[in-house]
């Protein structure tokens, strides 16, 4: 084996040596190096989130053409919205952002080496893999997966009439358990990453938002899974020891349980303390990487970046206050609704900023509609719309007549489903060249672009008007329903066709990624003369190390786009200072060595 | 170009939709027209914000579009008109929540004199019971239930006696008066909605839930399961029949009472059944909630 010596920068002295492993075992499958680790986070979980696809496509048959296809049953409907639902939220969106973006970027951008415990970190991912066999192996087992619902709200999950309750639920909290451990091992990686490693001048001021709302995420994670994992192995102790933490006195199909006490209510509460943070877990990455694109393809600096911050950092804090606004017609005391509206309501204001913000740097830009820049758009739109819609489930007098209707699905599907995707994809295309070393197609992506934006909105727009007249959601069969009107199954067989659509048209994306590796115009260091560090790398795709023999040194925010003096439109953040173009914190000009 | 004139296209396209959209509430029966007039003034404001942003945003693309030798300005922030923002944003989420929470103190706080109906669901089927002459709704647990006492009623319990047990899925009440709607389960979570009435509740094994509304236009009405309660949950159907008084009268004395009932004689089961469930008028939900 030989042995790389890195020399370290001035300030660290002499780094630890690295030993750069050159077996194509050590170095693509036990990889501890971060760039392969988010590889093979991101392709096992685009993987399994074709699986969801699929089963969001047998689902939408049920609706739009009930009893078309004659295997969807009632037992098989709801595994697959079951399991559509934990796929998408858990092992797709939360491991993509995290385990994929968050593995690639956090070391390149903050300009280290690597996760600090690189180590952990292929454990991580392995732990990860673990879950997600586990999830897929309940396919497999007597009686199949679980058919609860992604909530899995007892008793229900645990009791008979409800699909998997013999062996899918057992497998469903098993994985999820996994599932929690590997996020810790990850998550905790990267957070020390940022806090400990990033590279001289690199300011907590400083970091790209990508890197902000990864590390606010992280927290998030660390915080609200707990809630997940306990709760996961007390149904856990419900379903196969008989205890009774969730399980009242029970009559169930005529037989009398044993179970005594328990209370039903408390999961919901672990459940949701976990859950509403979740989709601020899939959705601050999502700012993150949003922003960053925007600020690039438009060449203008991120309008308002301290304001960013303290938005993600608001929202982050403001996420574990507003869980129970999942639950107001739970039976829950409802006193609870006027803190929970309250707190709902005010979480709007940080993020409303964080949209002027994001259309505050397209004005007076420099727009160039690239394929990243289309997503961003896209994403701005489908998320006001999504977040629109949250304002009235949020208001809990409103939620009233809305909750439990699809209503629900289409607002949820907009703002932490679509409007998240739009992102991953937005910056699959961005960072693809750096991963590669070349471009993905302009013209696959163009027609993937519209196909899926237009379609999801299609999709889900209408959707919320199935809502107002009252259609429930997680119904088998409306037949018989007579409030329903026949239009309103008309607009559901076009939402279907409009699903099978946009889920088709995944298959020009996923051919232009393979297509691409191979044919893909070459990109260079560089090809959107990007300011953050990881387009600053000595070789395309970064090496064993990412930096060569010296890490860079930043003296500038990450956002110096169109600097009035400057040569080019852009100043990477280890562009040295000159007269014209100074040192610069979240876009103010400072006097050198105040900022070490 | 192009894509400005996509965007506008979607806002204009939106905003026709809702227009022209044959989908919208059901006609309200029930006293609850201040929820509607809460999510109208909620729409208007929401529809108003997409637009304006979508709009902005397509002329900004139209506008700043890349073009030769035309560079982006310098500007990372401007403290003014963050804060101007923030403001006007405060103002609108105040506008929607102020009425919001109005209407939630009316909807949590059931009027003196409101009638008492018990629902009680199982998978997967609606029954119900009325308090009777005495107007208390005797104790109940889940553990009596039984083939002679489905309901669960304590034998022992003279409140109960007089208890009227509706074993259909068909619900009339009396237009006009309001009625307390408790609710409980003796299996997993369901919830109890009519979609013309607005408001639902969960029905949560181990607890007694509640709403209260005022029937106010005649009609059948459908009930409908509004929480996933296993693969017979879309079939877990009911109706409301909304009656004059004097259709309702006739109706009311055709419900057995639970002397009547199998179960309704003798002593209860030599079992300790201090946990039973108070789900009359006197230890209400309301109560059990601080009122």
């Amino acid at each position: 084996m030989v042995q790389t010596a890195v020399i370290g920068d001035e300030r660290a002295g002499v780094e630890p040596e690295h030993h750069e492993p050159k077996s194509f075992l050590t170095k693509y499958i036990w990889s501890q190096d971060h760039k392969v680790i988010a590889i093979q986070y991101t392709v096992t979980a685009i993987t399994v989130g074709l699986i969801a696809l699929v089963m969001s496509w047998m689902m939408r048959m049920q609706i739009g053409f009930p009893y078309s296809l004659g295997f969807i049953d009632q037992d098989r409907y709801y595994q697959f919205v079951t399991m559509h639902g934990m796929i998408m939220v858990i092992y797709l969106l939360t491991a993509l952002f995290l385990g994929g973006f968050g593995n690639y970027l956090i070391p390149l951008m903050v300009g280290a080496r690597d996760m600090v415990f690189p180590y952990v970190n292929m454990l991580s991912y392995w732990t990860y893999l673990l879950s997600v066999l586990v999830l897929v192996a309940s396919f497999f087992v007597p009686g199949g997966p679980t058919g609860a619902g992604w909530t899995l709200y007892p008793p229900q999950a645990i009791l008979p009439g409800t699909p998997g309750r013999e062996w899918g639920i057992i497998m469903m909290l098993v994985s999820l358990v996994i599932f929690v451990a590997a996020f810790t091992m990850g998550g905790l990686n990267y957070v020390t990453t940022v806090l400990q490693a990033r590279t001289r001048g690199m300011t907590m001021m400083r970091l790209p938002l990508t890197v902000w709302g990864i590390f606010v995420s992280t927290i998030l994670g660390l915080l609200a899974f707990p809630a997940l994992f306990v709760s996961g192995v007390m149904l856990l102790l419900d379903r196969v020891l008989l205890t009774s933490f969730f399980m009242p006195s029970i009559v169930s199909m005529g037989e009398p349980l044993g179970y005594r006490g328990g209370s039903p209510l408390l999961f919901q509460h672990l459940f949701w303390f976990f859950g509403h943070p979740e989709v601020y877990i899939v959705a601050l990455p999502a700012f993150g990487i949003v922003s960053d694109l925007i600020s690039t393809h438009a060449r203008k600096n991120i309008f308002g970046y301290r304001m960013m911050v303290w938005a993600i950092l608001a929202i982050g804090v403001l996420s574990f206050v507003v869980w129970a606004h999942h639950m107001y017609v739970s039976g829950m005391n409802p006193y609870f609704g006027f803190f929970f509206a309250t707190t709902t309501l005010i979480i709007a204001v940080p993020t409303a900023i964080k949209v002027y913000n994001w259309v505050l740097t397209l004005w007076r830009g420099n727009i160039h509609l690239t394929v990243p820049m289309l997503f961003s758009l896209a994403f701005i739109i489908t998320f006001v719309a999504g977040g629109m819609s949250g304002l009235f489930l949020g208001n809990v007098v409103v939620d009233v007549p809305l909750s439990d209707t699809y209503f629900v699905v289409a607002h949820f599907h907009m703002v932490m489903g679509v409007a998240p995707i739009l992102v991953v994809f937005g910056g699959i295309y961005h960072w693809y060249p750096k991963v590669t070393g070349r471009l993905l197609s302009d013209a696959m992506g163009k027609f993937h672009f519209w196909v899926t934006f237009l379609g999801t909105f299609a999709i889900f727009f209408p959707m919320h008007y199935l809502g107002f007249v009252g259609m429930p959601r997680r119904y088998y069969d409306f037949s018989g329903i007579n409030f329903i009107p026949d239009s309103a199954h008309t607009l559901n067989a076009f939402i279907t066709i409009a699903a099978l659509v946009v889920g088709a048209a995944q298959g020009v994306f996923l051919f232009n990624l393979v297509w691409s590796a191979f044919r893909g115009r070459l990109a260079g260091g560089n090809p959107w003369r990007a300011t953050t560090l990881e387009w600053q790398t000595p070789e395309t795709p970064p090496g064993y190390g990412n930096w060569g023999p010296r890490l860079p040194i930043v003296h500038r925010w990450a956002y110096d786009f169109s600097v009035p003096g400057a040569d080019e439109d852009f100043l990477p953040q280890n562009h040295p200072p000159s007269r014209e173009t100074a040192e610069t914190a979240h876009g103010r000009p400072i006097a050198k060595g105040t900022m070490a | 170009m192009a894509v400005a004139i996509v965007l506008a296209a979607l806002v204009v396209g939106s905003i026709l939709f809702s227009l022209l959209s044959p989908w919208w509430f059901t006609p309200l029966a029930s006293n609850w027209g201040a929820i509607d007039t809460t999510l109208v003034i909620t729409f208007v404001i929401t529809g108003v914000v997409f637009s304006a942003v979508v709009l902005f945003m397509a002329y900004a693309v139209f506008r700043y579009r890349h073009r030769e030798g035309i560079a982006a300005s310098y500007e990372p922030e401007s403290k003014r008109l963050e804060m101007w923002l923030t403001g006007v944003t405060s103002v609108g989420i105040a506008a929607m929540l102020a009425p919001g929470l109005i209407v939630w103190d009316d909807y949590i706080r059931v009027p003196t004199g409101a009638s008492v109906v018990e629902v009680v669901g199982q998978q997967w089927n609606w029954t119900f019971r009325l308090p009777g002459n005495d107007g208390v709704l005797g104790t109940v647990d889940t553990r009596r239930i039984s083939a002679e006492n489905p309901f669960g009623l304590n034998p022992d319990d003279p409140k109960g006696k007089d208890d009227l047990l509706v074993n259909s899925n068909e619900l009339r009440l009396p237009v006009g008066r309001p009625v307390k709607m408790v609710l409980r389960s003796v299996d997993v979570l369901h919830d109890f909605y009519v979609p013309n009435i607005r408001a639902k509740m969960d029905l949560v094994p181990g607890m007694v839930s509640y709403f209260w509304f005022t029937p106010e236009r005649t009609g059948t009405y459908e009930i409908l399961c509004a929480e996933l309660c296993g693969v017979g949950h879309s079939m877990m159907r009911g109706s409301v029949i909304v009656v004059e008084d004097e259709d309702y009268q006739p109706w009311l004395r055709e419900q057995p009472t639970f002397a009547q009932s199998p179960a309704g004689t003798g002593a209860g089961k030599a079992m300790d059944f201090a946990g039973d469930l108070g789900t009359g008028a006197g230890r209400s939900g309301a109560e059990r909630h601080g009122h």
